[in-house]
């Protein structure tokens, strides 16, 4: 099918590449699978570094072992009990916790920093191969979950009409 | 094409969760629903330290020290702050399972029982884990849906489960667990200086004195040894047989630092984030709109194109094209941000009693005072 740059398509859709945040919102992921918490260490938020047999073909397990101890690395930054977190606790205390409305708690800033790197890991790694991180936050930090896009998914995250034409075409013959 | 422009009225996640809880203030306040011995709680600190500033308050200032009324309404201050922090915050709620979380933990679930012969019992859902050397049973909860994670417990009054779990306190109004633990604790010292000033209010204070060193003293034990109130009255580490505490650090000083300066959780619940609205088929022409931000009145309407995930934008293709009749999908809503963690949840109150009881998933009454059963367990149902 062409693809070449022309007039304005005249499709009832809109031709314009979504972020990943609200194409996951659309339902457009097939499966999910989820990745548990690892409670061996206590109740600190580490999560399992088993690679599922779900993702075998999607995705190298070399990749997926990184991203999940990288994760791991950022929540015990995040509950690292501390110096900074010791005064952190005690300036709080004593100004019964109304320096939070002022400033973000270390956690919170970490959580950002975690929010970044999920969308960061996404964007390099997890799209190109069909694959979707949420950040565990949204899932109340019980599991890491990685959907697998569906065809809907797929077009609208590589941001190729092309392909969804050419997937369309196939399938009408069917 | 057309662009409906639509000015809905924005729902909040807090509308639509499960659990029997109170919110107030769009979803910053977060309580029980039965608060009428909060408001007790209240009116006894108001009236107590209300009649200590008209009376005793001028003659101490005078015959001892410009200083005590100073003192006084600071410590009064700092009491109703952090009763309200108590109160108004979320314990650590640990949100439900959604319909595919739920099902994919299911199908473990399948899969390690295997089939279950006709007529017999499916075997208890529980996990195992080595915690510290200790084998740590993770029990499923059924409402919650999830493996529930080490320390935590559903409380039956608010539907919850809740991380930490502490107790479900009706003085407070609210469960007490991993996020508000802490809370509890410094109004409960605060409580118990304040008692100590207002003593000429004799009557009132040699109850409250009594029951709330009694209350500071029972934490105190419980912080020192890293445990949680529901896992003192269920006896989980006492006995011979049983596991011991691995969640203690082995040292009282460690175990206070946790406990008290450890890094503080933030809410899981976003209580305050925009749901994703169900939006009719006619919407189909509309774009997806731009980022959420910390706006509390967010309106529905054509967004911006968002950032390219990688891959560059669409390419257009020729006039010869026929339309496409594949289904549009949703239109995506709005991704929602975190609300502010900690709005304004104060305000004073004093702890005037232990009266305390944990539930556990079977709704069994506990009450335990360290006062050996002083207040009554009249508790449900106000």
């Amino acid at each position: 099918m062409p693809s070449s740059l022309g007039c304005r398509p005249r499709l009832t859709l809109c031709p314009q590449v979504h972020s990943l945040q609200e194409l996951r919102r659309s339902a457009s992921l097939a499966t999910k699978v989820f990745v548990q918490r690892d409670y061996s260490d206590g109740t600190t938020c580490q999560f399992q570094t088993k690679f599922p047999p779900e993702l075998e073909s999607r995705i190298e397990r070399q990749l997926f072992e990184e991203t999940v101890k990288t994760l791991n690395d950022f929540y015990a930054e995040a509950e690292k009990i501390g110096g900074s977190s010791y005064l952190e606790g005690c300036l709080a205390c004593a100004t019964a916790y109304f320096i939070f409305l002022c400033m973000e708690t270390h956690y919170e800033k970490v959580l950002k920093k975690i929010s970044k790197y999920i969308q960061d890991q996404n964007e390099k790694i997890y799209a190109p191969r069909g694959l979707l991180l949420t950040d565990p936050l949204e899932r109340g930090m019980r599991v890491v979950s990685f959907g697998q896009w569906d065809a809907w998914g797929m077009a609208r995250v590589k941001g190729d009409w092309a392909w969804v034409l050419g997937n369309w075409a196939g399938t009408s013959h069917r | 094409m057309s662009v409906m422009v639509a000015r809905k009225k924005v729902v909040r996640k807090w509308e639509k969760l499960p659990g029997r809880n109170t919110f107030c203030c769009d979803g910053r306040i977060m309580m029980a629903r039965q608060k009428g011995i909060f408001y007790l709680t209240l009116f006894l600190i108001l009236g107590t330290c209300t009649l200590f500033f008209a009376f005793e308050c001028r003659y101490l200032a005078v015959q001892l020290s410009p200083a005590i009324p100073v003192f006084a309404a600071v410590l009064f201050l700092f009491a109703m702050a952090t009763l309200l922090r108590t109160s108004f915050s979320d314990p650590g709620v640990i949100p439900r399972a959604l319909p595919d979380e739920a099902a994919f933990i299911e199908m473990e679930i399948e899969a390690t029982n295997g089939t279950v012969p006709q007529g017999q019992r499916p075997p208890p859902r529980i996990k195992n884990f080595q915690i510290n050397n200790q084998i740590v049973k993770l029990k499923y909860c059924y409402t919650c849906k999830i493996f529930r994670p080490p320390r935590a417990s559903h409380c039956s009054i608010c539907d919850n489960c809740v991380e930490r779990f502490d107790h479900h306190c009706p003085w407070v109004g609210n469960c007490v667990g991993k996020r508000n633990y802490r809370g509890l604790g410094l109004l409960s010292g605060c409580s118990q200086s304040l008692t100590v000033l207002t003593v000429l209010e004799v009557l009132i204070c040699f109850f409250t004195l009594w029951s709330v060193v009694g209350l500071t003293g029972f934490h105190t034990f419980l912080v020192a040894l890293n445990q949680t109130t529901n896992e003192d009255i269920k006896g989980s580490w006492t006995g011979k047989n049983r596991v011991q505490n691995p969640y203690s650090h082995g040292n009282i000083v460690k175990n206070c630092c946790e406990v008290l300066c450890g890094p503080l959780p933030p809410s899981v619940l976003d209580r305050r984030g925009i749901l994703q609205q169900e939006e009719s088929p006619a919407q189909e022409g509309s774009c997806p709109r731009g980022p959420g931000t910390q706006e509390p009145s967010a309106t529905q309407g054509p967004g911006q194109a968002q950032e390219a995930s990688g891959s560059g934008a669409g390419a257009e293709l020729g006039p010869e094209v026929p339309p496409l009749e594949l289904p549009c999908p949703p239109p995506a809503a709005v991704p929602s941000n975190p609300a502010p963690l900690f709005g304004p949840e104060w305000k004073v109150a004093v702890l005037m009693g232990s009266g305390a009881f944990c539930q556990g998933e079977t709704p069994q009454l506990l009450l335990r005072t360290p006062q050996l059963g002083l207040f009554p367990a009249a508790i449900q149902g106000l």
